[in-house]
Order: C-alpha cells, then structure tokens, then sequence
C-alpha cells in the first residue's frame, strides 16, 4: 500500500491557483456552481445524512409519544405530520438522494471516466432534489394548515385517495406532499437518465459490461430502472393535483372515480420503489464483501442476472401491499406467486455473497461488521417478507406494527446499515483521510443492539394486533411494555446515529492519512489519489478485466487468465 | 371553555377512569378477549393460524441454514493473527451451485404457493349458508355503523352476533361500505382484516365459537382520530342475541318526563344529524341514537357510556376526541343536563 | 501499491460506445413513456363509467386532418434529418421549417376542438369522468407537442442565423428522437380515445 503520486509528466495543470480574496464565500461558490461528479455526489450525500437526523428525530418523538398508553405528548394532529413526514422524508429525502449519492460520486470512478455524461443535468437534477426537499418542509411554517401546527403532510406517505381530495384534505398539506415530490422526481429522472448515459457510453477502454465492477452494474440498473419507477408516482400526483385544483374526477368515488386507482397506480411505483432503494445496499455489499474477505466476488453473472430479474419481476408483484381491499381470489393467489418469485433471486445473492466469503481471510474492519449485520438482517428482512406475501396471513398483518418491523428491517437493518458500511469504506476516497476504527466499532455495536431491541421486539406488537399509524392506544390493549421497549431501542439508535456524527465530522479533520488505498482493494477508484482530483485519472485507464488493480498486483495471477 | 392544560387534564381524567372501568368490565365478564393473531376464535381466523404455523416452520429452517452457514463462515473463515498476507484462492464462481440454490427456492415457493392458494379460496369463496347472519357495515370517520336489514336495526360501533359452532354453524356475513374515505375492518381474533372503501363493497364472513367480547380497530389509516375508531364485537349466546335484536327493533323510548330534553334535541340541530326512531329525529350523517344506553362505550369505544363522558361528550366532544366530526353545540348548562336526560331514556 | 499509471498498451480494437446523447434520449423517452401509459391506462379503465355528462360518442369528431399533420411532420422532420447528414443546411431548413408548421397546424386544431367541446357541448375536465380523463391525456400529449415545437423553433432560429452545421447532425437526430415520441404517443392516445373509447 505505498503511496505513489505524480502520474505521467504533462498531463497535469501547472499553472498557480487564482488569488482568493475571500476563502469561505470561494468555496462556497465552488460548490454552488459545481458540476463535478465527485462534489456533487458528496452534495447528495450531506442531503441524506441532514434528512435522515431530521427523520430520525421526527420518529424519535413518535416513539416517545407511544411509549405509554393514552400519551399526551403529541396531540393528534401532530402526530399524524410527524409519522407522515418520517416516511415521505426517509424515502425521498434520505434513500432517493443516497443512490445519486452513490452512484455519482462512485460510478465515474469506476468505469475509468472522467464526469458523469451530463454534468449540468447532474447539477439541475441536484439542485431539484434539494428544492423539492426544502419544499416539502417548508410546510411546517407556511399557510395555517388545517388543525393548526402548520400545513406539514398528514396523510400517511402513501396518501390513499379519498382522504387526500379537497373534500377531507381542505388546506393545503397534501399539496405540499404532491408538488414536493413531484419537484423531486424532476430531480429523480434527471439523476437516472444522467447514469444510464454514463455507464453505456463512458465506460474506459477494455471495460466491456461483463468487465465492470458488480458495484457500478447494480447502480447502472438501478438508474434505469428509476425511470419507469417513479413516473407512475408523478402521473398519480398529477392526476391527484387535477382532481384538487381543476375539479377533476380521477379518484372521486363520488362521480364514478375509484380508491383502487389511486391504490394501484401508487403501489406500482412504490414496490419496485423499495428496490430502487435496495440496489445501492446490493453494490455496496458487493464491494466490501469481497475486499474484506480477501475473495472475488462468487458468481458474477449470476449477481448481474439477479439484479436484472429482481428489477423485472418487481414490477409484477405491486398488489401484495393490496391484499386486503377484496381483490378477487385468483387476484391475490397470481400476487402471492409473483412476491415469492422475486425472492429466489434475492436470495441468491444472499447466498452468492455468502460464497464470497467462503474460504477468504474475513477482516472484520467496521464496513465489514456493517455488511456482515446486513446479511443477516437482510436474511431476516426476507423472511418476513414471505411471511407477509402469504396473502391469508397478510390479512391479519397488513396495517400493522408487523410490516413496520419487516420494512424497517430492509430500509435501517439492510439499507442504513450498508450505508454507514459504504461511508466507512470510500470516506478515505473522499477525504484521503480514515474515519476512527474505534469510534467506529461503538457506533457499530450500539447501533446493531438499538436496531435489534427496538426491531426485534416490533414483530410481536404487530402480533398482538396494534395497526399503524394510530397515535395512541388504549391501556387494555396490553401493548404497552412492547412499546416502552421498542422506544428505548430507538434512543439507543439515536446514540448511535450521534457517534457516527461526531466520527464523521472528527475524522474529517483528525483522520489518519489514508492514502490512495487503505483497504487493498481491486477497481479503479483505488488507482487515483485520495481525494481524487478533479479529472479523476491522469490518463484514460485501460482495462483487461473486472478486477484491474487485482491484475496490477497478482502480475502471476491476472484475472483476465480466466476470461473475467 | 376549557383550554390548554384543563382540555389534556379532562381528556387524562376521562381516558384514565375509562381505563379504570374497562379492567374492571372485563374483571367483571371474565370474556373480553384479545387482540393476538395468535387466539383465533372464528374458522378464518384459525385458517390463517395454521397456515402461518405452516410457513413459520419454512422460514425458520431456512433461517437456521442461512444464519448457521453464515456464523459458521464467519468462525472459520476469519483472518488469523498469525497469517501471511497472502490471498485465498480466488474462486470465480459454480454453475452446479448457482443452480442448486436456485431449483431448491423454487421447490419451496411451490409448495408455499400451492398451500395459500388452498387457503385463499376456502377462505374468500366460501359459500354462504342460508341460516347465515347479514349485517352492512358502514364506515365512517371515525366511527362504524352496523345495519341489519333483515332484522330492521340500525346500531353503532358495537357489532353484536350470534354464537356459532361447529355442528350448526351461524356465521355473520359482513358487507363493508364506507360512506367518506378508506377504512379497514379488523378484528384479529375473528379474521383477518378487510378494507371498507367508497364505491367498491367487500364482503367478509366470521363465525365466531367462543362467546364474549372481541376487541379490534380500524386498520388503515382514515384521518386524525383514525387512532379512536375501536371495535367492539359481542358474540352472543343464541338467547342473548336474540334479546338484544328485538330491543334494538323497537323504537326510541318516549319518557314524557324528559319531554325538555326531548326538546333541545329537536331544536338545537341535533336532529339534522341523528336518528332517533319513532321521533321526528331522522339524520344520517351522525350515530343512530335510538338505543344509546345499549351501548357498553361512547366515542367508537374511546370511553365508558356514563353520564358524566356523554354530558362532557355533548358539551365539547374535542375535550375527548380532538378532531371528531361532532361539532360542539354551544348548549348551556342547563340544556346539556336536559338533554343528557332525554338521551340516558335511550335504553 | 495502487497509484500505477494505467498507461493504454496497443491499440488492438476499436473501443465503441453509443453517443450519450441518443442514450440520454432514450431514457426521457422511457420515464415519459411511463408516465403516459398510467394517463392511458385510467383512461382506458374509466371508459364508460361516468355516471352522467356527455359521452365520447356524443361529442367526439375524429380529428384526421389533425392526425396527419402530426404523423407527416415525422417524414419531414426525418427528410430533414436526412439533408442535415448530406450537409445541404437550407434544404435541412426548410424540411424543419415544414414540421414545426405541421406540428402547430396540430395544436390549432386540437384547440379548436377542445374550444367546441367547451362551449359548444359544455364537456371541461371537470364535468365528468370523461371530462377528466380526456383533457388530462389529450393535455399531456399537447404540452409535448409544445415543448416540442419550441425547442424545435429554437433550432430553427439557429439554423437561419447560420449556426447549425454538419456536424450537428448527430443532436438534430436526437432531438428528432422526441418529435418521433410525441408522435408515436399520439397514434396510441387517438387509438384510445376517438376508436377505443367511442
């Protein structure tokens, strides 16, 4: 791991920067008008950290008001924008702008490519997301709102139709919601067409798809797939948007309209949505799977197949989130089929990975411990997701504190966590500095034992009947030593979430030089300098298989020997 | 006028007696049962039971492979002090393997698949039986209203049915409607839970075989006190259903010593909104009021049916459901003992 | 032990990939298409369900002078293409002048007849489920066209004042990508509305 800097002789600017007369407004407005790839995906990045404190917030209040019986802590109305906000915050405020994150900042690098293919689409697609995000929650403050507390959303994050027509929604809080997210997906569709383009025309030379590293494939289905994922959402925004403003008819049951529409056009895009949010958890693993077990990834075309089946099976299997609203028999019955299709290849990769680390060396450096707590929660979070694709049993688990568990399991015990294990990972790219292994491992083991006793503990309140999204429950429910425990859990979270914080921001300027490559590790990203600089590579890379650096540095033993 | 710390201090004071007198009802009956996925008491609910039984073993075997092969993995395959720093073998991958853990999960998602279809359609394409029950449930923000058309009954949030079992079986058919927004229905010990969505009637069946009360709520999500749509169902013995049915066919008590009372509700807009049969009292966008004091709780099962919470009901029903659709009727003292009167004639 | 230079060993193939613009194109294309098809498909699913109001067959014309403006303004558009990639810059020219003609002739008309619908058989979008799902789709596909044609007039304008030449072709191509699109949105939505739905 010896450090080697100046690249060939030529190909570097030399000459002197300009003077600056004042350095934080400089770099301010370097980062403003910035359309690298590399500022930008960090600029996405700092989106989701800020938005997932802010979520994380919003729930712990809502864990504090159920942590008794008959709480007066929030009033209703409160609590209905809180647990709303939550969920629209973390999916399109947090997990949206975290793929971009990733896939911005990583993906160039990988291919051996100097930027994205649009760098200004990239920034306009930024600057959207973060508008839509300020937008939504402007909404706190603006307009008086109908309950008072402000005009924040109060319709859950999947606003079913009728509650969100004018009719039962008079002021102006579903807006919000609408025209926030619509805003957003600007930004979404933007970011998707931006890594399509990217990874099929910029890859560097030798770099054939088969060549690429399994990380930057996931992201590229993930941006394409994003296309067709989100625009049914804005189509059913609109459409919404029309029946509250132009006196449209489209969910009014009322004039003909149905509830169901709404209900099919949000699922359609809000399942295959959760593996829009997935995928990047998926590449990340890959990654750190591989270079922490010392082992090639097992099964590469399998892995790329999977990915490639899952998107496409998941558009199928919408309605299992519908179970309960008297579809026909044969309806349900062709659902239930088509969610226990998709987890074959989920769980392929679950065992692919496995096979990765079989028969390696397993460092268990803190990306690691977080990918290795991903697998067995992602495990878990499958499992219980068949459980809930048996549509008889859905009927009883639907709506309650159960799909909480099982989601939550996928969104903070796979997702979050393949996100803190992906920081800990490229942060010393970004920074050319290592986070602390020490603060590292607290925050690991704190989060891991807040996550389970708060999780864990969630599938049994959903077994003893407690629904979602109710803002207290009665005493002779008997569910409230359940929910003490579960509110505890979150603190606990939060503890944790803090440590990360304070190693994030301490490393930054304390970390331990990390060098062009700390971990040892095979593709591209590793070749350049830690933080890369602003062209990426000296010169246009070539590659003769999957695992570059690996080739570089087994001369004996190349990958490109076994046709990679 | 009660505001800010006195409002939360009468909602505590209501809602803490409640919790109060509900432990000592329950004491008292001996048969309030639960709420667990787990106690099923009706023939879809143990359907589901042993289905979920079913599966749990499936995926509980396929946890302890998985997680074994991992927690093995992990042991054996760590990175030992003493080791050189030379790289494994690197193995790119099996086709024989690949296509083993791809035949074995289709093999269970078979087997999965065929089981719940079977379950599916005992469960929603079961065939009525003529001495089946028929009640239409109505939902509504945010509370239910029970119609019997057979029986000529109109009754509210408290879903009375007869006593079914095994040999001569008298299940409820339930017709779910809604009159405004998305409500669910769910009772968990009963069966499993089905929406009531405007414009599109869903049908479900119970036949409950263990009498008492069955508690439930309202499962999806229908506006701000979602929370407080409870459900209460009563499986009555064959006498004491019927009972009940022929009191809730009379029509409303004429007492001619609330005849004041009588007369605020038929002059302070009360009547635009309830029905009380047998009076000029026809509104339907509030409870049947009828036979009011047959009711075990008020508020969709939020309070008990005492005079004090139906008093401080009338007077603010914000003080005990914040966001209620009842307005306040700005009655004055007296009114409000009056009407409260006339209303506690409603056996 | 990373920091290697990569340095481009023989030239043995040649390395080519799709222009990013073409790529780029085809993914608006995809995520519009997506959007349309959920417009199509409430359409579709609401056809005959409106409980009262005009029906499509009571009030529909179908629009065939309209239709083959539009689907001729693709030829041209595609002639025009074809000069561009010759380097001829005014035949190009007038071939594009042609199909931003076609494609506004279009617009007049569907105006003129959402102007009869309106006040002559008093149909708005929110007269009805009809109402609602015709102006909202024949909508969307309109304000393509729009789009369409001002980014068209654009390019236009940079082709009279001489700045577009010949080895723009390739961007002309791409956009007339999305021309095509709107226009083969239009052959799905007609089918739909005036034959499906009548």
């Amino acid at each position: 791991m010896a450090d080697q800097t100046l690249p060939i002789h030529g190909t570097l600017d030399l000459t002197p920067p300009r003077e600056r007369h004042n350095l934080l407004l400089d770099i301010l407005h370097d980062w403003v008008i910035t359309v690298d790839h590399k500022k930008l995906g960090l600029m996405y990045m700092m989106m989701s950290i800020f938005f997932l404190l802010v979520a994380g917030a919003e729930v712990l209040l809502i864990r504090i008001q159920l942590m008794v019986p008959n709480n007066h802590f929030l009033s209703p109305q409160t609590f209905n924008r809180m647990f709303t906000m939550h969920g629209t915050t973390m999916v399109f405020l947090v997990g949206m702008p975290l793929v971009f994150a990733w896939a911005n900042y990583i993906i160039p690098l990988q291919i051996g490519a100097r930027d994205m293919a649009f760098p200004r689409l990239n920034a306009f697609s930024f600057w959207m997301t973060l508008f839509g995000g300020l937008l939504l929650y402007y909404s706190f403050i603006g307009g008086p709102g109908l309950y008072g507390t402000g005009s924040a959303p109060d319709v859950t994050w999947w606003a079913y139709a009728p509650l969100t027509l004018k009719a039962f929604s008079p002021g102006n809080a579903t807006d919000y919601w609408a025209l926030a997210l619509i805003v957003t997906g600007f930004g979404t569709v933007g970011g998707g067409i931006n890594i399509l383009a990217t990874v099929l025309s910029m890859r560097c030379k030798g770099m054939t798809l088969m060549r690429m590293p399994l990380f930057s494939w996931v992201m590229f289905i993930d941006g394409a797939f994003v296309l067709i994922v989100i625009t049914p959402l804005t189509a059913a925004q609109i459409m919404l948007l029309i029946d509250r403003y132009l006196g449209g008819h489209f969910f009014d049951t009322q004039a003909g309209g149905s509830a169901t529409v709404w209900m099919h056009f949000f699922w359609i895009f809000g399942h295959p949505e959760v593996y829009v949010l997935v995928f990047p958890a998926f590449a990340i693993a890959s990654e750190v799977i591989q270079i922490f077990s010392r082992k090639a990834l097992f099964g590469y075309p399998a892995m790329v197949a999977a990915v490639v089946g899952i998107a496409f099976v998941s558009v199928s299997v919408w309605a299992h989130h519908m179970f309960t609203i008297g579809m026909t028999s044969s309806s349900n019955a062709f659902f239930v089929l088509s969610t226990e299709l998709v987890g074959i290849p989920t769980g392929i990769k679950i065992f692919n990975w496995l096979a990765t680390m079989w028969g390696g060396k397993i460092r268990f450096a803190t990306p690691m411990l977080f990918a290795i707590a991903f697998l067995f929660q992602f495990l878990c979070a499958g499992l219980t997701g068949i459980m809930l694709s048996i549509a008889p049993w859905n009927w009883q688990l639907h709506g309650s504190y159960f799909v909480i568990a099982h989601f939550h399991y996928v969104l903070v015990g796979s997702i979050v966590f393949m996100v803190f294990s992906g920081i800990y990972y490229w942060f010393p790219k970004a920074t050319g500095r290592l986070m602390s292994e020490t603060l590292g491992k607290w925050h690991f083991w704190l989060f891991f034992i807040g996550f389970h006793v708060t999780f864990d503990v969630m599938h049994f309140v959903g077994f003893e009947g407690m629904p979602r999204w109710i803002y207290t429950y009665p005493a002779d429910r008997g569910w409230g030593t359940l929910n003490l425990i579960v509110s505890i859990g979150g603190l606990i979270q939060g503890i944790a979430v803090l440590i990360f914080a304070y190693n994030l921001i301490h490393s930054l300027f304390k970390g331990k030089i990390a060098g062009n490559d700390p971990w040892d590790a095979w593709t591209l990203e590793w070749a350049t300098s830690s933080p890369p600089p602003v062209y990426n590579f000296a010169a246009d890379p070539v590659v003769r298989s999957w695992r570059p650096l690996w080739d570089l540095k087994h001369p004996e033993n190349p990958d490109w020997k076994y046709d990679q | 006028m009660l505001r800010g710390r006195s409002r939360v201090g009468q909602i505590a004071a209501a809602v803490g007696a409640s919790a109060l007198l509900f432990t000592k009802s329950a004491l008292a009956d001996g048969l309030q049962h639960s709420t667990s996925v787990f106690e099923p008491a009706s023939t879809p609910a143990t359907e589901i039971h042993h289905l979920s039984f079913f599966v749990l073993e499936i995926t509980g075997a396929i946890f302890v492979v998985v997680a074994g092969l991992l927690t093995y993995v992990l042991i054996r395959y760590r990175a030992r002090p003493g080791d050189d720093e030379s790289e494994p073998a690197q193995v790119y991958g099996s086709n024989q393997v690949e296509l083993a853990w791809t035949v074995i999960p289709v093999l269970i998602v078979v087997v999965l698949f065929l089981t719940t279809a079977r379950v599916i359609f005992a469960i929603q394409d079961a065939p009525k039986p003529q001495a089946a029950l028929e009640v239409t449930t109505v939902g509504h923000q945010f509370w239910w209203e029970f119609l019997y058309p057979k029986q000529g009954i109109d009754t509210v949030n408290e879903l009375h049915v007869p006593l079914s079992s095994a040999d001569h079986p008298t299940p409820t058919y339930i017709h779910l409607l809604s009159a405004d927004v998305d409500h669910s229905f769910w009772v968990p010990e009963l069966a499993g839970k089905t929406d009531l969505i405007p414009n599109h009637p869903n049908d479900i069946w119970i036949d409950p075989q263990q009498p008492g009360l069955y508690l439930g709520q309202c499962a999806q999500f229908c506006g701000v006190q979602h929370a407080n749509m409870l459900l209460r169902v009563y499986v009555d013995t064959p006498e004491q259903f019927a009972a009940w049915v022929s009191n809730q066919a009379k029509p409303g008590v004429q007492d001619p010593s609330v005849a004041d009372g009588r007369h605020v509700f038929e002059t302070q807009a009360c009547m635009n909104c309830h029905t009380i049969r047998g009076t000029a009292a026809t509104g339907r966008f509030g409870p049947d009021l009828t036979h009011l004091m047959s009711r075990d709780t008020l508020a969709s099962g939020m309070i008990p049916n005492t005079r004090d919470n139906l008093r401080q009901w009338i007077k603010n029903p914000d003080t005990i459901k914040p966001g209620s659709l009842m307005p306040a009727m700005q009655l004055s003292e007296q009114q409000l003992d009056q009407v409260t009167d006339y209303l506690e004639t409603l056996k | 032990m990373s920091a290697i230079p990569l340095v481009p060993t023989s030239h043995e193939q040649e390395w080519h990939l799709p222009y990013k613009g073409r790529i780029g194109m085809y993914g608006l294309i995809v995520a519009e298409s997506a959007i349309f098809t959920i417009f199509v498909i409430a359409y579709i699913y609401y056809i005959g369900k409106s409980l009262y109001g005009p029906t499509p067959q009571q009030v529909l014309e179908v629009p065939i002078f309209n239709t083959i403006c539009l689907l001729s303004s693709s030829v041209t558009i595609w002639l025009s293409e074809r000069e561009i990639e010759r380097g001829n810059i005014r035949t190009f020219g007038i071939w594009w002048a042609v199909t931003i003609t076609l494609g506004a002739i279009f617009l007049i008309g569907t105006g003129m007849e959402w102007d009869k619908l309106i006040y002559h058989d008093g149909l708005t979008i929110s007269t009805n489920l009809f109402g609602t799902t015709f102006y909202s789709l024949v909508g969307l596909h309109a304000t393509h066209v729009v789009i369409g044609l001002i980014m068209l007039s654009l390019v236009l304008l940079f082709t009279i004042t001489g700045h577009v030449r010949h080895e723009h072709s390739e961007r002309i191509q791409v956009l007339a990508l999305y021309w095509h699109f709107v226009d083969a949105v239009w052959v799905i939505v007609f089918t739909v509305v005036y034959i499906l739905g009548r």
